[in-house]
């Protein structure tokens, strides 16, 4: 079973997680998340439905809300958003980084299929 | 080196643990609170108070479990610990650590990982603490003159598997990893998954401990069933994660095969029904038993909270409940309902047997007021908890704030039965601190079987 589990893993981290559609986290997008750990974003917020719900998902704010009203919400925070007084390069990092997650895929998803069996199968799962 | 030092340090381990679970709590209820006030307390944002929750009951979970093993191995199974003066330097290992974590929390210095929120360099004493434990605990199971009872081999694969799921958890640390968003998503929720499988078995380990001594029956951990049900949770551990990334976009197999996996579990929950009967008869038996007494809240969690997991890990309902409250019930029910009442009857038990009955007695009262309150807010807790993610699942609309507002009602009933169920643990804390302290004490109390003496 252990060796069962080994093989498994390697597939999982390889071949299960390939995503050849998809360009590799750039420099300022991996600047921008950095920030967003420092500053512990995900207590409050989620990406693909994963991290805190204080706040919304933010796997697709950029595509939904624009990069402009985002850049907004984080400059200024709101009545339950707190104002992290983030600087300029900072905000302009995070704002790559969320273009960067957006362009993974969609959350909740929008194209899907459920199989009799309870399965699901999405759009934007690699084939 | 006393021949007890083992004894006496597994007993601070569980204090620290009682300690750690009375403070995780009471974040736990501000926590709560700023969900619904986002303005309250702002000098200690939720960004703080989360992880102060989070990894102060997840310590309390370690340190008990953790605790009884090494008081159980020297004093209940007549094996000395091997190294017993590792056990004390892991016991500062933790501790130091631990208080660094908090100081870093409370200083706004993050690692901002979900659930490991500390920042990254820290988790190097926490990795080198489990191998001092690794080590230290295969060798002395290793004397065992039998063949190993089933609850050596969960505290073996617990600790194994911490190993193995933290060093995963850190994967993101590697280019290969991060440079996929994809990837590092569903590696770290790999790791997550198994990371509360590794300390399941410890748990599951302990409660199997314990039911065994109380029923004086140790076949219960010998039998064919036992370890047929410890393979079963060991497979979960290794293949039955991906129920939290079902929506991640990865290869469909991930899930199917996940989701396959899960239902196995139904085999547990046909066994709870099955011994339904005998469990009840078990209870009127030994219900005066305040170990017995967590044991049997545990087995009731466990019945509910695998229904909720069977149901959340279908995909097509795992669409409606991912990302919302029923997560956080599902997280709850385990950690408070399960592992915590599991813990807390190895807590009592080492109680009841260290210590006079005329003094252990003397408080039941008070525990069982304590243990009724838990319960019975958990139970108000969780259903709120249900209702609010079913809320959030089924709403439709576009606006977080309206959303937020419906599901209301359900959060302030969430919040307010969080402090019932801070002060029911409280109760039940103060008192098994107290007794705990009692069996360290040098004075030995009338009666004791101290262990001070003992080591004389
Ligand atoms: C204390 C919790 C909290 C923290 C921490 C937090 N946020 Fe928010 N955030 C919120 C809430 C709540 C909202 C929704 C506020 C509202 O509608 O008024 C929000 C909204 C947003 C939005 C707009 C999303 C939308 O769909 O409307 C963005 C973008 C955002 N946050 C980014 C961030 C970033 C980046 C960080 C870290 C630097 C962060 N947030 C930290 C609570 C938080």
């Amino acid at each position: 079973m252990c060796a069962a589990f080994a093989v498994y893993s390697a597939v999982v981290y390889t071949s299960g997680t390939e995503t050849p559609h998809l360009e590799p986290i750039s420099e300022p997008a991996r600047a921008g998340q950095q920030v967003f750990q420092e500053y512990n974003c995900i207590a409050c917020h989620q990406f693909y439905g994963l991290g805190g719900y204080m706040g919304p998902d933010l796997t697709n704010v950029i595509s939904k809300r624009g990069p402009i009203y985002a850049r907004a919400f984080i400059a200024s925070g709101s009545a339950r958003m707190p104002n992290f007084k983030l600087s300029e390069p900072e905000i302009s990092a995070l704002i790559e980084y969320l273009t960067f997650v957006d362009g993974t895929g969609s959350y909740p998803p929008e194209n899907y299929q459920v199989n009799w069996y309870g399965t699901v199968v999405q759009e934007d799962d690699p084939q | 080196m006393n021949a007890t030092t083992g004894n006496v340090i597994g007993i601070r381990f569980m204090r620290l643990g009682l300690l750690a679970l009375a403070a995780g709590m009471l974040f736990g209820v501000i926590g709560g609170f700023q969900f619904l006030f986002p303005e309250f307390l702002q000098e200690l944002l939720f960004t703080k108070t989360r992880p102060l929750h989070v990894s102060l009951v997840i310590a309390w979970i370690f340190l008990a479990a953790i605790g009884g093993i090494y008081f159980y191995l020297p004093r209940r199974c007549d094996l000395s610990l091997s190294w017993p003066s590792a056990a004390t330097l892991h016991y500062w290992v933790f501790l130091v650590t631990g208080l660094v974590i908090l100081a870093c929390y409370v200083g706004g210095r993050f690692g901002g990982r979900e659930y490991l929120e500390y920042p990254a360099v820290l988790s190097i004493p926490i990795f080198l603490s489990w191998i001092i434990f690794g080590l230290n605990y295969f060798r002395t199971v290793q004397k065992s003159r039998e063949p190993w009872p089933v609850y050596f081999w969960m505290w073996g694969t617990g600790i194994v598997f911490f190993l193995i799921t933290f060093t995963e958890a850190y994967l993101w640390l590697i280019p290969f990893f991060r440079d996929s968003m994809v990837r590092e998503i569903i590696v770290q929720w790999k790791s997550y998954g198994a990371l509360t499988g590794s300390w399941n078995m410890l748990v599951y380990g302990t409660a199997i401990f314990v039911a065994s001594r109380i029923s004086e029956n140790p076949g219960v951990a010998r039998s064919k069933l036992a370890y047929s049900l410890y393979f079963l949770g060991l497979f979960n551990l290794m293949f039955g994660w991906a129920h939290h990334t079902y929506l991640v976009p990865s290869a469909t197999w991930i899930r199917t095969f996940a989701y396959a996996v899960s239902m196995t579990e139904l085999l547990i929950l046909g066994k709870i029904l099955w011994d339904w009967r005998a469990s009840l008869e078990e209870y009127q038996v030994h219900r005066y038993c305040n170990a017995y007494r967590f044991l049997f809240a545990a087995d009731m969690w466990i019945f509910v909270n695998l229904i909720l997991a069977l149901i959340i890990s279908v995909p097509a309902f795992n669409l409606v409940t991912h990302g919302t409250h029923i997560t956080v019930a599902h997280a709850m029910g385990s950690t408070i309902g399960i592992n915590t009442m599991i813990l807390l009857a190895s807590v009592f038990y080492v109680i009841r047997e260290e210590l006079p009955k005329s003094v252990h007695a003397g408080c039941s009262r008070y525990v069982a007021i304590g243990y009724r309150t838990t319960n019975i807010s958990l139970a108000v807790f969780f259903a709120a908890l249900v209702v609010a993610g079913l809320g959030k699942g089924f709403y439709d609309g576009e606006s977080f704030q309206e959303m937020m507002q419906s599901i209301r009602p359900a959060l302030l009933v969430f919040a307010v039965s969080g402090i019932a169920l801070m002060v029911g643990l409280w109760v039940v804390i103060w008192h098994a601190f107290r007794l705990l302290g009692l069996v360290l004490s040098p004075e030995p109390v009338v009666g004791q079987a101290s262990l001070q003496r003992d080591s004389a």
